[in-house]
């Protein structure tokens, strides 16, 4: 009883106080909400348009955009804002969620603004991948040093 | 040997008075120590708050119910090593109980060792794996990802599932709350699902594995703060409820030292008075 009572506050209270604030800004434009675990980038934001980073490749969002599920890959997010703006944000990995009602969730593990990139420690840590790909013996350390390579090459683009 | 009682009893009342008043500095820098943690666990949850109800909006938008089958139920209880905190572990623990009783083909992974205390005498055999080394510093994701890591490791199969916790309310008051766990099966069975465009196996499993990872980090960050905070609480209380040991306890020292000196002073003038009639 009192789970029941629970889970139905759980989808009552302020959870889905967002899901209300969304209906009002819903039909011409989506609502983007992209977040770290640590960090908060956008909440609810409407927007022009998002380009991700997949693995079933890279692609653009716009309003409208038809409902998927999909994996981020290293690399660049850009968030078309509704004032014209463009920010540019490099992530690490994640999900992305684009729901029926045009509300998108960008979750990145780690997102950081691409002007912050330092292109000299980026290069370093490809090298630093490259040579533990190498000397790596286990398959699980060469998955691991593979990932890092995919990582640090992706950053090295986004610093170009 | 009245006299020898009375300067016992006041040894014993200083000894014991002394001991409530260590006890005192205790809570209280214990209670100051637990307000400096709650005002960054605060904080940072309040940034991880968007992250983790937007890792629940698919499950809601999708309209995903619990799988129709028979592998069981599987509860993640979150709660940590640390005591002291008032009713944090042991509500948790209360609705574990509940849940196995009323379902008795369950799983539960816990992640800290307060509540495995709680639950190893009677259900110790439900119990699938412990995480233990929680609470000492804030959570991180990678924390998070390392038990979802495990969780998925181990192959353990559910119908059901939930993420137990205590979500945070305001600095005196949690709520113990419950997440809602869909496993790879209800996900592809979801009465929504045909909506989202070209999906596979692969993306969903990798979606749902992330998800898990972001909705136990975040309900790891609802729980710290909860846990602080009410430490907090606890600990004041514990000041407070000292401090009025302490004041009674002076009172009867106070009393007890008065009644020795007139009991001396009495014994002394009655001694006097005997020698002087004598004369």
């Amino acid at each position: 009883m009192a789970l029941t009572r629970s889970a139905l506050r759980l989808f009552s209270g302020r959870f889905t106080q967002a899901c209300q604030v969304r209906g009002y800004a819903d039909a011409p434009s989506m609502s983007l909400t992209f977040a770290a675990p640590s960090q908060v980038l956008y909440n609810n934001i409407s927007v022009k348009q998002i380009d991700v980073p997949s693995f079933s490749g890279s692609f653009g969002i716009l309003p409208a955009h038809v409902p998927t599920l999909a994996v981020l890959k290293p690399g660049v997010v850009t968030v078309f804002e509704n004032d014209g703006s463009t920010k540019k944000f490099f992530v690490s990995s994640g999900t992305v969620t684009i729901n029926e009602d045009s509300t998108v969730q960008l979750l990145a593990e780690e997102a950081v603004p691409v002007d912050t990139l330092d292109i000299s420690a980026a290069k370093e840590l490809l090298a630093q991948s490259q040579s533990q790909l190498a000397s790596a013996s286990s398959e699980v350390a060469k998955a691991e040093a593979e990932i890092s390579i995919e990582v640090s090459e992706a950053l090295v683009k986004a610093c170009e | 040997s009245q006299q020898v009682r009375g300067m016992a009893t006041l040894k014993m009342i200083s000894i014991r008075l002394k001991s409530v008043k260590n006890i005192q500095k205790i809570t209280q820098s214990m209670k100051m120590v637990s307000a400096a943690k709650y005002t960054k666990a605060e904080r940072e949850l309040k940034l991880a708050r968007p992250y983790g109800i937007g890792a629940q909006e698919f499950y809601k938008k999708a309209e995903v119910k619990d799988e129709e089958g028979e592998k069981g139920q599987l509860i993640i209880a979150v709660s940590s090593d640390r005591g002291l905190c008032g009713a944090v572990h042991s509500s948790i623990g209360r609705i574990v109980k509940t849940d196995i009783a009323a379902n008795p083909n369950t799983k539960v992974v816990i992640v800290g060792d307060k509540v495995r205390n709680i639950l190893q005498r009677l259900y110790a055999k439900n119990i699938a794996m412990v995480v233990t080394e929680v609470g000492r510093k804030p959570a991180v994701f990678g924390d998070a990802a390392l038990v979802a890591q495990s969780i998925i490791n181990s192959g353990i199969e559910f119908s059901k599932g939930k993420i137990l916790f205590n979500a945070f309310r305001t600095v005196v008051s949690f709520r113990t709350t419950e997440m809602p766990l869909y496993s790879q099966n209800a996900v592809a069975n979801a009465s929504k699902l045909p909506v989202y465009d070209s999906l596979d196996g692969d993306v969903i499993q990798s979606y749902t594995e992330f998800s898990l990872a972001s909705l136990l980090f975040y309900s790891m960050k609802e729980n710290a703060t909860s846990e602080q905070s009410s430490r907090m609480t606890a600990m004041d209380n514990a000041s407070k409820n000292a401090g009025e040991m302490i004041d009674k306890l002076t009172m009867t020292f106070n009393r007890t030292r008065q009644a020795v000196i007139t009991r001396e002073l009495i014994e002394i003038i009655s001694g006097a008075a005997a020698l002087e009639t004598k004369n």
